[in-house]
């Protein structure tokens, strides 16, 4: 039998080629390098722009928001005592794997806040270049925001700047990867480690990041990620005695939330409180295109100054 | 060992001109104010000083509205430079008054004159005269990345300032706020107002335009209305937790900002290779220094164990050196408590370390009869969990406690939701920088302790509040950068 013939008998018998059933992904929660469902076992259900469904997202609780407490603790330490040089590393390669899954996320954040591809290229693109550019950050806060005090006495006297612990991060509701990484990278590049709600209503980049964060060499619990409904956890975290910081910037948005009660709860342990941007009482989403200066780096460090005296 | 004796040797009052009542200094004048008035008194001897206003919220809204006024006419607009020359006026009439400032806030405070006079006044004046440089150089602080506007001011500051170092806390204040171009509305505390009242002349006398400072006088209420006054852009807070996680809820939802320097229960570390005379030096200034009355003192001692008693002993031997008394005269050491309010804080606080279970030991000297005075105070056989050893006592009381490995001593040394300052005594170097790095503080002292310096930030970590007083840190409080600008 010559070659062709088979071919031509083959074409003629086969049945049509069945379309693919794709293999559709489940996202859960990221907390302390892994993906756990929520403990409530509630999950919630999430729609592209066009109000098509997309996934059954994890519907964090406020169990969820104290483990993630826990393993951020657990985790700061070793996070802030790795030297500014790793964790600059750590951070440029989550870069390269942010790059490496590119359309992935292009696709994310063209269904979810109904941008079209090439938009979406742009914005993923943005993203990807923010957090290197904080990643180059970890080995030059101490210079920039620290020094020798030129004290009147014979003392040497320095500060240097030093994470501020755990931040609890409210992430901005509408900028899913861009806004999102935006508010993560600044916190944990001093050695902060963070715990996240994520976008009620766009929370699917968020997860896709934990696996990106999770094959990138982030020890797990330096970020956690927690998608939910925020009026429902945001109080447990701005209240919680282990956290050090929060920031409030998803606060601008998200669904029965008011950010001065979060303020308020706040208060209990003294937490630093990054306040969304807005004037007056009113919370807006900052806008995410605009280059951004040490302001996010700074609200979460402390200065530790330390005298030493000098002398023969 | 015989102790040398000295002749008394008290300071001159005569420099001091004390009126018999004060008004407030609004819009820079002194004014009648609408509220009651109280008293001020020498906490060393309960003699009556002076009649002092309590400012209403009326007052307190016609202070504000003054200090807008001239921040929107005068100091918002003028040159850097200009700004910094007033403030080196300022710096330099303190100076030419610094006897005149030292007495006065003895004879209020109740601390030794050689404390007011050698640390209070002269760091007073030397915060005037670091930033008044800073007035004009701005746009070198680093708080805005280049290509951006330069820093901005928030507009009026209100701020209130304790009683155990009023004329350098009042410095802390109002120094930075007005090199930066904010215009200010200072209450002092209720027990110390003298110094602020003579400042407000020496405003007067470097012809700073009138509503760029101004000082109202009063209690808790009247720091209240300042601090709840929608005029107030920012409020500056040096006092209690409470009272700063009070301040933080009622500025919550707001576009003000604040910042809190609050308690400490700061650890002293003592390693068992450290010089121990120069360790028990550096604990007696740690915690007997201003009779106590510092939020940074070293009141919990950390010793290690295989030292602890030669530590102690030789701790009692030099506080029974210590001189007790007329705060006037310039050989005491330890003068009067502030407040019979605070003394009693003191004694129940005391009490509660006996009842627990804690070993009292204190210098044998003699109280006077009139006045407010406790005698330097040494707990041993303290447990972690003891109220002396956790809660904020503000008075010459000293805690020991022991431990035995330097991962010990972090982890005692941490264990407070304070986190002002710390301590090391040791005489390795790379100790001292390890437990510099684990220690959770904003200032740590390594074999000196309680330094003060306007170019070094200072401020705590935790629930010893938010921000940095002093140095570039100090200044980003009082501005808007980068973006926000």
């Amino acid at each position: 039998m010559s070659p062709a013939k088979t071919k031509k008998a083959a074409k003629a018998t086969a049945p049509p080629a069945p379309k693919r059933l794709d293999v559709r992904k489940t996202y859960k929660l990221y907390v302390g390098g892994a993906f756990p469902r929520s403990e409530s076992g509630r999950s919630y259900e999430i729609t592209d722009a066009q109000g098509k469904f997309v996934a059954n997202a994890a519907q964090g609780s406020r169990k969820d928001i104290r483990d993630a407490v826990v393993k951020a603790r657990a985790a700061q330490a070793g996070w802030a005592g790795a030297t500014a040089y790793n964790r600059g590393q750590v951070l440029y390669r989550v870069g390269e794997v942010l790059e490496g899954r590119r359309e992935q996320f292009v696709a994310e954040v063209s269904a979810g806040e109904g941008l079209t591809r090439a938009q979406a290229g742009t914005v993923v693109d943005q993203a990807i270049d923010r957090w290197v550019w904080y990643a180059g950050w970890s080995d030059k806060v101490a210079q920039v925001l620290g020094g020798l005090n030129p004290v009147a006495g014979p003392y040497f006297d320095i500060s240097a700047p030093e994470p501020t612990g755990v931040v609890g991060v409210l992430a901005p509701q509408r900028s899913s990867l861009l806004g999102l990484v935006s508010v993560i990278a600044p916190a944990i590049v001093t050695g902060n480690t963070v715990v996240v709600i994520t976008s009620e209503d766009r929370p699917l980049p968020a997860i896709s990041l934990g696996e990106v964060l999770a094959t990138s060499d982030v020890p797990g619990g330096v970020v956690n990620l927690i998608s939910g409904r925020t009026a429902e956890m945001a109080p447990w975290l701005a209240s919680h005695r282990d956290v050090n910081a929060i920031d409030l910037t998803g606060a601008a948005d998200a669904v029965d939330v008011d950010w001065a009660d979060l303020e308020v709860k706040a208060a209990d342990n003294l937490k630093r409180v990054l306040r969304p941007a807005g004037a007056g009482g009113d919370a807006v989403e900052p806008d995410w295109s605009i280059a951004p200066d040490l302001s996010r780096i700074r609200a979460y460090l402390e200065t530790k100054t330390v005298w030493h005296p000098k002398g023969k | 060992m015989a102790k040398f004796e000295y002749a008394p040797a008290p300071e001159s009052r005569a420099v001091v001109d004390l009126r018999s009542s004060y008004g407030l200094f609004i819009n820079g004048e002194f004014v009648d104010g609408t509220g009651g008035s109280f008293k001020t008194i020498n906490p060393a001897t309960e003699e009556h000083l002076a009649d002092i206003c309590e400012a209403s919220a009326a007052d307190v809204d016609r202070a504000v509205k003054a200090a807008r006024t001239a921040y929107t006419r005068v100091w918002s607009r003028m040159s850097g430079a200009d700004r910094g020359k007033y403030l080196f006026r300022i710096a330099r009439i303190m100076q030419e008054r610094a006897r005149e400032l030292a007495v006065l806030e003895t004879l209020d405070n109740g601390k030794p004159i050689k404390e007011s006079r050698d640390v209070d006044v002269p760091t007073a004046a030397a915060h005037f005269f670091y930033h008044a440089g800073w007035a004009d150089k701005l746009e070198y602080a680093g708080l805005s990345p280049a290509g951006s506007p330069p820093p901005k001011p928030l507009g009026v500051v209100g701020q209130v300032v304790p009683w155990n170092f009023p004329l350098l806390m009042l410095a802390w204040k109002i120094a930075p706020a007005l090199a930066t171009g904010n215009t200010v509305v200072l209450k002092p505390a209720e027990t110390t107002p003298l110094t602020a009242l003579l400042f407000a002349e020496i405003c007067q006398q470097a012809d700073l335009p009138p509503g760029v400072v101004n000082i109202v006088t009063g209690a808790g209420e009247t720091g209240q209305a300042l601090v709840e006054h929608p005029g107030v852009d920012k409020i500056a807070f040096t006092g209690s937790t409470d009272v700063g996680k009070a301040i933080a809820r009622s500025i919550a939802g707001t576009r003000k900002r604040a910042t809190l320097e609050l308690g400490g229960k700061a650890a002293n570390i003592v390693f068992e290779d450290a010089a121990v005379d120069q360790a028990v030096e550096g604990i007696v200034n740690g915690i007997f220094f201003n009779q106590g009355h510092v939020c940074c003192a070293g009141s919990r001692l950390l010793v290690q164990e295989s030292v602890a008693d030669d530590v102690v002993r030789r701790l009692e031997r030099r506080m029974k050196t210590l001189r007790l008394g007329d705060p006037l005269d310039k050989n005491t050491d330890v003068g009067a408590i502030n407040s019979s309010a605070q003394l009693q804080r003191i004694r129940e606080l005391t009490d509660a370390g006996e009842a627990e279970g804690a070993t009292r030991w204190s210098a044998p000297c003699e109280l006077p009869e009139r006045g407010f005075w406790f005698a330097p105070t040494v707990f041993t056989d303290v447990s972690q969990t003891h109220r002396i050893a956790t809660e904020e006592i503000f008075g010459p009381v000293l805690s020991v406690l022991t431990f035995r490995t330097p991962q010990e001593a972090v982890a005692k040394a941490n264990n407070t939701p304070y986190g002002l300052s710390a301590g090391i005594w040791t005489e390795k170097g790379s100790r001292i920088l390890w437990m510099a790095d684990q220690l959770k503080a904003g200032v740590v002292w390594a074999n000196t302790f309680n330094r003060f310096d306007p170019t070094s930030p200072f401020g705590g970590y935790k629930e010893s509040g938010y921000g940095r007083e002093g140095g570039r840190h100090g200044l980003e409080a009082y501005l808007q950068t980068g973006d926000e600008a």
